[in-house]
């Protein structure tokens, strides 16, 4: 208990330290406002934007592709993580195809989805479900190698169908490892999402980041950072709730505390 | 001497096994009847584990057959029961949800599984621990628990590859209190495979002694005399029980230095060896 106190005290010394001198230092002029705004201002710009319906549908629709993104991007690498962790030779035959298609810098996809799939939501989307579904399948197909052989074994010995088999082993032990890979999951279902944004489109958080940068105006490109990241850390509390659902069966971690600081 | 109980559940007659040019086990020949329980001891890579997977039916036999109930074994043995040497459970499912699993791979809804489950919990003494998950269990308990698991199937033939050889001696001693006390409920045939001859002489009507691998075959059998139903504590330090003991290492004694010799590990009395196991020291 105690040491936990000590570690929020310190905590809320380094922000005070770090804004505060940010801010000191932006009235003082020693640094330069023009390429890093004082964080009253910035928060002043979010004020603002907080005042006009509009933002809300930019967020609404930066929020839309993130979950289509996710969901799809989930769905797919699962299904193929399934199918291949359980072909031998689907697995053979495929595995140097993915090997190309996963070193391909997946972020560089971005305008061919837009030559593709036109400026709207399609072309989001496709992007952030490239780059969910990669992590996604690797992780299943992980999950579903590494079912435990004795348990396989049992489950074989209580003479479980193939459906069955699927359903209560394979499927289980690869979700431990989708569930654990699902944070990273959401950054890069974000990250999809406002990168393809940022470089074409009409609305969304990475459209008001284009549209700042474009006008030199920093106070506007650092709010909607300051914004983009509660965006995810709202998501990754939402993430934290699932996993912990889906988990209760797995041993709890020694030190949560220390993973939740090395992973926000 | 055999006592009579009814048909011959499992017979295995001149059966071989080869793995390509190694044989395995030859001329095993072994008659398990109805509702006995029989221990198979043997040294380390004798082919124990080999005996059961030919009577599951997952290892066809090379020479020689296997009869259940009379009949030829072709395919998966549907009567039997199989209890692992290691760990099993599934760890995303609780303790009442494993003991119900084959209920669910037969068919049964979830409901109706944890329904049958439940007095299994209590049957192996897990009363109260039914939502508990594996990793929240104890060793022995796990044990309780896939114990349960295999004889809520209701295999006509159970199998035991040594279920507890991982466990400390008195979890051990609990086990084979509760192990009997199942057995005597519902006479089953049992084929207990173990190195340990304590435990044995323990639980079985009978116990058939395997030769060193490879090419590994019965050597020896010995009936265990012991009245039921059986103090298993308490039975570790009588005269029967000692006589019993220097029976069978008189056939193992050998088999087990063979062994060693096979894996080039110097013994250099036979002596020495002899007093590595306990009892005969007490007696």
């Amino acid at each position: 208990m105690k040491r936990k106190h000590k570690v929020a005290l310190t905590q809320l010394v380094l922000l005070v330290v770090t804004v505060g001198g940010w801010q000191l230092g932006a009235q003082r002029g020693w640094i330069d406002p023009f390429f890093f705004p004082s964080p009253a201002s910035i928060i002043e710009r979010l004020g603002e934007w907080f005042s006009s319906p509009q933002i809300w549908t930019d967020l609404g629709v930066t929020l839309l592709e993130t979950t289509l993104s996710f969901v799809f991007g989930i769905g797919g690498g699962i299904v193929l993580g399934l199918w291949l962790g359980l072909s031998a030779y689907a697995a053979a035959v495929l595995n140097p195809f993915l090997k190309v298609f996963n070193a391909i810098p997946r972020v560089l996809l971005a305008p061919i989805y837009v030559l593709w799939f036109g400026l709207g939501l399609a072309s989001k989307v496709a992007l952030g479900l490239t780059l969910v579904f990669f992590v996604a399948f690797f992780n299943t197909l992980q999950g579903v190698r590494e079912v435990n052989p004795v348990v396989l074994a049992n489950a074989r010995l209580l003479k479980a169908s193939k459906w069955a088999l699927l359903k209560h082993v394979y499927l289980p032990s690869a979700a431990s490892w989708i569930t654990s890979s699902l944070r990273v999951s959401v950054g890069l279902a974000v990250m999809g999402a406002v990168v393809a944004e940022y470089l074409g489109s009409s609305m969304g958080l990475g459209h008001m980041i284009a549209q700042a940068e474009g006008v030199m105006d920093a106070t506007g490109v650092f709010a909607g950072l300051v914004l983009l990241s509660a965006f995810v850390v709202a998501l990754d509390a939402l993430v934290d709730r699932l996993e912990k659902h889906l988990l209760v069966w797995r041993p709890q971690q020694q030190n949560d505390e220390e993973v939740a600081l090395a992973t926000h | 001497m055999k006592m009579q109980r009814g048909p011959t559940a499992v017979e295995l007659s001149d059966v071989a096994v080869k793995f390509g040019s190694f044989t395995a086990v030859r001329n095993v020949n072994l008659s398990v009847d109805d509702g006995e329980f029989v221990a198979v001891v043997g040294p380390t890579g004798c082919g124990k584990s080999t005996i059961l997977n030919l009577v599951t039916g997952l290892l066809p036999a090379a020479a020689g057959e296997v009869r259940v109930f009379g009949q030829k074994l072709s395919g998966l043995n549907g009567d039997a029961g199989y209890m692992l040497q290691q760990e099993a459970l599934l760890p995303w499912k609780t303790a009442l949800d494993n003991v119900g699993l084959g209920l669910v791979f037969r068919g049964a809804s979830m409901e109706e599984a944890r329904r049958q489950a439940r007095p299994w919990m209590a049957k192996v003494g897990l009363k109260g621990f039914e939502e508990r998950y594996i990793h929240q269990l104890s060793g022995g308990q796990r044990k309780r628990v896939a114990m349960a698991q295999t004889l809520i199937m209701s295999p006509k033939i159970v199998l035991m590859d040594e279920p507890f050889s991982a466990l400390d001696v008195h979890t051990r001693r609990l086990m084979h209190r509760i192990l009997l006390d199942l057995w005597q409920e519902e006479k089953r045939s049992l084929i207990f495979i173990t190195h340990d001859l304590e435990e044995a002489i323990a639980l079985a009507d009978r116990v058939v002694i395997l030769s060193a691998g490879p090419a590994a075959t019965v050597v020896g059998e010995v009936q265990i005399t012991l009245p039921r139903p059986r103090n298993v504590s308490a039975l570790a330090t009588t005269d029967e029980f000692l006589r019993l003991y220097r029976e069978l290492w008189s056939l193992l004694g050998a088999e087990v230095e063979k062994s060693y010799r096979n894996q080039d590990v110097n013994i250099p009395a036979k002596e020495d060896n002899h007093k590595e196991h306990a009892h005969e020291t007490q007696a």
